[in-house]
């Protein structure tokens, strides 16, 4: 049986192997997951990427939870998940603090200076890139434009904006449903 | 008590935030105005480091924030409350809904999250856009209010990453590395 340490260094691993999250994990998760490990199929870890993409949270973290809840239950979930933010943590509390002591530094305030113009694009490539499997027809462009405007303008919590999307994708099926219903009737 | 605040906030963040990456920034940037805790320029230097460093970027960013807010034991607990939600919800799913993705009410309801996401992290963007292409100091003439040396780095940016083929593939820390030397040249910061 696998044990829970061989599960938080398994996906200490492949965290410390991932830069950016998202797809770029997959590569990565084939080899040290399915080849070296065995622990899943091709098949299950597409479908675990499937279900990370359709439920809320960091996709790498919830496919880390399902696959260690295959190996060995709830603490198996809860061991692969800390082992994949487990790098993060480190790297990211060491040079949070050396950035913080250098800030007062002009060439670092420069630097980020600089940085933050390169940030706009990377945000804006990222957009783009999510925009191909977003929005997909009317109602979907509908929704970019109305969360954009009343986030941007209006400054609305974006949890209220998730909610509401939720709630009309929830209303556009039963209607879809109902017309079919109808349809089938006459 | 900030502690437990800061559990508390990016357990929000990770149960309302779909798609990964940058998805849980519109998220930060509320936070930043409704606590304090930082700003939105320092945001936008987390977006970077986050990016250049190995691991998830949503995780990156929860660490990186809760080490801003309080220190180490931040950065374990702003981690531990973005994670929290996603584990008890895949063990839910594993648990009880063996075919949960199939469904076609998870399927309309995240094809309607998917865009709203997109714009979430587009009006954020845009706050970025807008903190760093133009100047903080009120300016009565338009042309002063543009900062033209980041429109400039950003114009380039655009036709390196997206333009020119060759280069476009390029990983963003080269873009963030080159975009951190132009701006100690240039004297981006003004200082």
């Amino acid at each position: 049986m696998t044990s829970l340490w061989n599960l938080f260094w398994t996906f200490a691993k492949v965290g410390v192997m991932t830069f950016g999250g998202g797809y770029a994990m997959l590569p990565i998760l084939q080899r040290e997951i399915v080849e070296n490990r065995n622990w899943a199929t091709d098949e299950e870890l597409a479908n675990y990427f499937a279900i990370g993409q359709c439920t809320p949270g960091v996709i790498a973290v919830n496919t880390a939870t399902f696959i260690g809840q295959k190996q060995r239950g709830t603490a198996g979930g809860t061991f692969a998940t800390l082992g994949v933010v487990f790098p993060s943590v480190v790297i990211l509390s060491v040079l949070a603090g050396l950035i913080t002591n250098f800030a007062d530094i002009p060439a670092v305030q420069n630097a980020f200076a600089g940085i933050r113009v390169c940030v706009c694009i990377l945000i804006f490539n990222a957009i783009s890139k999510l925009w191909k499997g977003a929005v997909t027809g009317r109602l979907t462009f509908l929704i970019f434009l109305a969360v954009l405007v009343l986030s941007y303008v209006l400054n609305i919590s974006p949890t209220i904006l998730v909610l509401v999307s939720a709630a009309i994708g929830i209303a556009a099926e039963l209607l879809h449903s109902l017309q079919g219903k109808v349809g089938d009737a006459t | 008590m900030i502690l437990p605040r800061l559990f508390w906030e990016f357990f929000k963040t990770g149960l309302f935030s779909v798609g990964g990456g940058l998805a849980t920034l519109p998220f930060l940037s509320r936070m930043a105005d409704s606590t304090g805790w930082f700003n939105q320029s320092q945001l936008a230097d987390m977006v970077a480091v986050s990016e250049s460093t190995p691991g998830p970027i949503g995780v990156n960013m929860a660490t990186y924030v809760g080490f801003t807010v309080s220190g180490v034991p931040g950065a374990i607990i702003a981690t531990l409350g973005l994670v929290a939600p996603s584990i008890v919800i895949i063990l839910l799913i594993t648990a009880f809904l063996r075919n949960f993705q199939n469904n076609r009410y998870v399927k309309s309801v995240f094809g309607c999250l998917r865009p709203a996401s997109t714009g979430l992290i587009a009006a954020s963007g845009l706050s970025v856009a807008v903190i760093t292409l133009l100047n903080s100091k009120a300016v009565e003439n338009l042309p002063a209010a543009v900062n033209w040396k980041a429109v400039i780095l950003a114009a380039l940016l655009l036709l390196l990453t997206r333009g020119i083929h060759r280069t476009g593939k390029l990983h963003p820390i080269v873009w963030i590395l080159a975009s951190a030397a132009v701006g100690v040249v240039f004297h981006f910061g003004g200082v």
